[in-house]
């Protein structure tokens, strides 16, 4: 392939679609670890069904209707109908696994989701790829805020893992909690990092990945993942960041929270593949302002707007939530 | 052939039939379903009178003729399931339950208070015997789908039947679970549709077009008849036809019903989605159903 000399230094950098990986180039991965952990679940949970909408192929589930596939739903593209059905099948005792993009389950299946499933306290875990800025489409697959949309439904369980080592564990872990669960997911072949930490996965629970003295990042989801690689740039600077991730967004471990943002002295920020309304950045405020925590406190997170299209490591980069976009916000703050 | 006498076999009982044997009628339990819907409206003072007294005939069918259950184990595995997608209409499937022996009559009188089993708006978690929460329209089709499927994946032999209405065929998730329904081929899926014209705003058919019911449902895939739902004798029969049609795929008993069907003054109010009839009307309503029973003047 020829191009103008000018540019072929550059590499060229295409809009991040459906199927892209948020693994950085040379990172370790793991493919599919949610379709691959849902197989393994499924040998000993004869009730577990799995439910999709035209969308298997890109939430990994087509794994387990190969494995499955007398257990294998494909409800169309037909949103209303898959949170519904998965409501009735939960009814007559299966264990409905229900995945979608979390642009849909949020806005156009929330109905069904709030009445037919939460409501009722019923057994569905809803699994959606495509969670924040994961997709350079734009807009119509970007849910920059499901997390908000999702935290005001009552009886709803909420997890955004970091990597493919804590999706693995979350999936059994949310199929052993008796209640609806959302989780969101990174699909394909999906970045492995918490390994190396020693990091096990526990619903409800926060858990400290690394410490330091000069600030303390509250992080989700693959927000996690960058804020870790953010603190180890800082480390050159001498500048201490210790890394607490909330994959629990609901409910959320505010004790843990709690404690770590009242050692006084530290930076707080709250990092997250979201917008900043609605999310974890605000229910960690209002948790603290509710205790009494006032520490400095800052957001990363996504803004308050409609995204653009495009490269993921561009718009991530743009909108903040790379790890160098992480890095220097925090220096600026302190 | 006349559905109008009880279904009667001497083990009936063990098989999910509690009244079979009875004596009662089918039209008797029809009148006293609207009796006991006129008392819960009473004590309100207004609601969703009209749909009750149209789908009491649907509900004494579907009650007394039709569905397996266990009046005092309504989880019972063995059991038909009937869901009430239209959530105002608790008031009717209320009186059915009290009729069926699930609820006390002396609940009736709690009708949409505080603390009550029966709400305004029916609930799975209020009301034994009430299968899912209604009320958010377009969700009865979806979820009886889903109940379709696991009732299948179990081997089971039990019916869903899942009662909606002309109106809530404006919502489109409707549509999604009838051709759900058709695609899985849920033979063990019975959809009743209350067709009575009326939804809060005024007409159904002035609102969305609707017709022709029959034949969409017919294109959808769907094993599909159409009665006159106050003839209890033709509900009765589609009924029997529904369950025993050896076809693969979902079965639909399109509803035509009249609003407020029983009590003459009130089935030619205008707008009668939501009733509030004055605090001397509900014995007069009352007086004409037990004459129009009993076919003695009031």
């Amino acid at each position: 392939m020829s191009t103008a000399p000018t540019q072929a230094a550059k590499p060229r950098l295409t809009t991040s679609a459906m199927i892209a990986s948020i693994a950085a180039p040379g990172q370790r991965t793991a493919p599919a670890p949610f379709g691959n952990a849902l197989v393994e679940l499924a040998k000993t949970r004869p009730e577990i069904v799995g439910l999709t909408a035209d969308l298997a192929k890109y939430t990994d589930l087509h794994i387990f209707a190969k494995a499955c596939p007398e257990r294998f739903y494909q409800m169309g593209m037909a949103e209303q109908l898959l949170m519904s059905a998965a409501a009735g099948l939960a009814r007559e005792g299966a264990l409905p696994f229900v995945t979608t993009y979390a642009v849909f389950a949020a806005r156009r299946a929330y109905d069904f989701i709030c009445m037919a499933i939460a409501e009722e306290r019923l057994n569905v875990k809803i699994v959606c790829a495509l969670p924040g800025l994961t997709s350079g489409y734009g807009p119509s697959h970007q849910a920059t805020e499901d997390i908000a949309i999702f935290r005001g439904m009552p009886n709803l369980t909420i997890v955004d893992p970091a990597d493919a080592h804590e999706i693995a564990q979350a999936t059994p872990a949310i199929a052993a909690h008796d209640g609806p669960v959302y989780m969101r997911l990174l699909r394909g072949n999906v970045p492995l990092i918490l390994d190396e930490y020693g990091y096990t996965f526990e619903l409800g629970t926060a858990k400290t990945i690394r410490t330091g003295n000069d600030v303390l990042v509250i992080s989700t989801g693959l927000a996690t993942m960058r804020a870790l690689q953010a603190a180890e740039m800082l480390e050159a600077d001498r500048i201490g960041v210790e890394v607490l991730h909330a994959a629990t967004i609901k409910p959320l471990d505010l004790a843990t929270i709690l404690a770590a943002a009242g050692k006084s002295g530290r930076l707080v920020v709250v990092a997250e593949n979201h917008t900043v309304v609605g999310g974890l950045g605000e229910a960690v405020a209002a948790g603290m302002l509710r205790a009494g925590i006032a520490p400095r406190f800052r957001q990363i997170g996504l803004p308050d707007a409609f995204l653009a299209a495009g490269a993921l490591p561009t718009l991530h980069d743009r909108y903040g939530i790379s790890a160098e976009a992480m890095a220097r916000q925090i220096r600026a703050w302190l | 052939m006349s559905f109008s006498k009880p279904v009667s076999s001497p083990d009936a009982r063990d098989d999910g039939f509690p009244h079979a044997g009875s004596n009662v009628s089918l039209r008797e339990r029809a009148y006293r379903i609207r009796r006991h819907a006129l008392r819960m409206g009473e004590v309100q003072g207004q609601g969703y009178i009209a749909q009750a007294l149209g789908i009491a005939d649907v509900l004494a069918v579907s009650y007394f003729h039709a569905l397996r259950y266990r009046p005092d184990d309504v989880r019972w595995e063995g059991r038909d399931r009937f869901l009430l997608s239209i959530g105002h209409y608790a008031i009717a499937l209320y009186a059915a339950l009290i009729e069926a022996g699930i609820l006390p009559e002396s609940e009736i009188e709690t009708y949409g208070a505080d603390e009550s089993r029966l709400p305004m708006s029916g609930m799975a978690a209020y009301t034994p015997g009430m299968e899912i929460t209604g009320g958010s329209l377009g969700h009865g089709v979806g979820i009886a789908v889903g109940m379709a499927l696991g009732l299948k994946r179990k081997t089971s032999d039990a019916f869903v039947y899942t009662l909606f209405s002309d109106g809530e065929l404006n919502e489109g998730s409707i549509w999604e679970g009838v051709m759900g329904a058709a695609h899985w081929r849920l033979d063990n899926l019975i959809g009743i549709v209350d067709v009575n014209d009326q939804q809060a705003d005024g007409p159904s058919s002035a609102m969305s077009s609707r017709e022709p019911l029959h034949e969409r449902f017919r294109a959808f895939g769907w094993h599909t008849q159409r009665v006159d739902g106050n003839d209890i004798d033709a509900v009765a029969a589609a009924f029997d036809a529904a369950r025993a049609a050896k076809v693969a795929a979902p079965r639909i008993v399109i509803c035509d019903t009249r609003m407020a069907k029983g009590v003459p003054f009130l089935e030619t109010r205008e707008r009668n989605h939501f009733l509030r009839v004055e605090p001397e009307e509900w014995q007069q309503a009352i007086d004409l159903l037990d004459a129009s029973f009993s076919g003695k003047a009031p």
